[in-house]
Formats: C-alpha cells, structure tokens, sequence
C-alpha cells in the first residue's frame, strides 16, 4: 500500500503500524498527525493515509517546514490552495488579516498593495507592531508574513490603486480581495477590476464598523464573479470607530471565501 | 415599465436612466456598483445607459471602514 509521510509518498506492506513507522523515521518525535487530526495511540496505518511526523521544538529544515506546517490541513487541499494567486488591495485592518489567514493556510502567491506608512492608530485592528512604525504597511506585512510561511511568494507594491494601476498591481491573479478603508476607493476598484476583467473574481467588504454583533457580519454572493462581506450598512464616521474583532470577523468571511473559492466550493 | 432591482420587482418611469435611476433612489453613483444584466456599468456610462422594461439591476452601496 502506499501512504504519505510527510507529502512523500512511501510503500508499506499492509498492517504496518502507525509507532513502527515514527520508530523507523525518528523515534524522538512527539507529535504524530494522521489525515489532519492528532493520533493519541497507536493505529493500522490504511493506503492513502497521510502521516505527518513532528518532534516538537525541533526547527524542521526549510523543505519539510511546508508539508508539517500544513500537517492539520484537510488532506488533498494543500496543492490546490499553493496553486492560489491571491491580491489584496489595502494592507489594513481588512488586507493584514486576510494576507495573515491566507499565509497561514499556504496560498502560493499573494500581490499585496498599499501606499500608507504605520502608525500607532493602525495597532489597535491590523497586523503590525510597535516596532513596524514608520515602515510602510507593505513592506512590514511581508516581513510579518514571510516569519509566518517562508514558501509563498509575495509580490508587494507600494502605491496608491488607481485605475491606471489596477492592470499592473492584480492582472496576474485570480481571485481579488478589496480591502480598502473608504466607501470610493472601494466602489472605484470594484468597478474598474469587474469591468475589465470580467474573468476573474473579486471579494469586496462593507460595513465592518464599530461593535454591532458578530452574526450581522454576512458573505453575499452577489454574481458569479462578485462577493460581499460585512453587515453592508455600519460605517465608520465620528461617533462609530474600527476595532480589531469585527473588522477581523468580516477580514476572515473573505479569507475563507477565497479559501472556498480555490477549492471549487460554493462561497455562500 | 418594470425594473427588478436587487430581487425585488417595481414599476418606474419609461426610459430612464442609470444616473435618473440613481438620482430616484438617492444613491451616490462614486459609492455604487451597478451590474445591469450581469454587465458592470462604470459611473461614466450611467448618464448614456437607457433602461428597459424587465432589465435586472444589482445595486451595491459602499460604506466606509477597513
């Protein structure tokens, strides 16, 4: 039979045993995943099983970081999600959010774009720190996101979108996440990517301030190839702000309709 | 003639168009996305874009925050 440890294919004969194998790969290991979930004893391994093999706080080599890294994924996704090309327009509370969940999962490439600097108003919903102030957004998400997952590549591009930009920022993805702070920047690239290329998918939010309740927060399909998440009604404006727990509740209704979406799941 | 706009079926006046419609509904054509039979109309074809009777419209309105 043959299963997979640690995304390397390996033929065993039938009834070989879950501890036989960790015993012959590396008996000092700890941690033992089998088809995404931990095994707390030991089992008949089946043909098909992917078995991942850790000893924790032991750094893996840069080659077997990716495969133990996606060790508690659903089995099979990974592949399809590293083929994923992914832009993030906005590297705020929404773009930082996304990008973080999208690096975490293993979406092979991601062309992120922002003109803004950080700074201390930024700290209190967005993935940065104290000592990224000053740095522009982009820059210091990629260093964020290339300590999260060293195997995907990331394209940045400091510059306001524009409609003259558009082409050059995100014609070499699929899928769209718009994540701008202002209602026009918004419309504008909803408009612009959607009318001129009608072949790609864009994932646009609105409504995402303040503190309302959390399951006001919806994914809308609105067509085929144009997604909305957030409560579509709560701006933010002087008396109702952004906080890190709802822009990050709608950030993740658009990770995950991106992860549905490379996955060929329908996103609502 | 009748309009049907984000699901929901309504009569308007014959021959408006996008930006009339817009200007009826009090909606602020840099904030909105208009597909119109599954095309998307960019604000500077609102003005041009006669609708017809029966024709599908999804209006989206941004608000801000991010």
């Amino acid at each position: 039979m043959l299963i997979y440890i640690n995304e390397n294919p390996l033929e065993l004969n039938v009834g070989h045993k879950l501890y036989q194998l960790r015993d012959q790969h590396n008996s000092a290991a700890d941690l033992l995943i089998v088809n995404g979930f931990p095994a707390t004893s030991d089992l008949e391994l089946k043909d098909g099983d992917h078995v991942v093999i850790i000893q924790r706080g032991q750094r893996p080599s840069a080659e077997e970081l990716e495969s133990l890294m996606m060790a508690r994924h659903t089995p099979g996704v990974h592949k399809k999600i590293k083929c994923g090309r992914v832009g993030i327009a906005g590297a705020g509370g929404l773009g930082s959010h996304v990008a973080f969940a999208l690096a975490r999962v293993g979406v092979g490439q991601l062309n992120i774009a922002d003109f803004d600097v950080v700074e201390p108003s930024n700290l209190n919903r967005q993935q940065y720190f104290v000592d990224q102030i000053g740095l522009p957004k982009v820059v210091a998400l990629k260093e964020n996101l290339q300590r999260i997952n060293p195997a995907i590549k990331i394209n940045i591009f400091q510059q306001k979108i524009t409609p003259d930009n558009i082409a050059n920022c995100f014609g070499d993805i699929d899928i769209l996440v718009e994540a701008f702070d202002t209602a026009e920047q918004k419309a504008m690239l909803t408009n612009c990517f959607l009318r001129n290329f009608p072949e790609k998918i864009l994932i646009a939010a609105s409504g995402v301030a303040g503190y309302e309740p959390s399951n006001s927060i919806r994914t809308k399909k609105i067509t085929d190839k144009f997604y909305l998440c957030g409560d579509g009604v709560t701006a933010a404006k002087p008396g109702c702000g952004l906080m890190a727990p709802r822009v990050g509740i709608a950030a993740h209704h658009q990770a995950n309709t991106v992860l549905r979406l490379l996955l060929n799941e329908s996103a609502e | 003639m009748q309009l049907t706009i984000n699901g929901t079926s309504k009569d308007y006046p014959d021959s408006i168009s996008v930006q009339q419609l817009l200007v009826q509904l009090d909606l602020a054509p840099e904030l909105v996305v208009v597909e119109l039979n599954r095309d998307i109309l960019t604000p500077n074809m609102h003005a041009d874009t006669i609708l017809k009777t029966e024709d599908k419209i999804e209006l989206v309105q941004f608000v801000g925050g991010g």
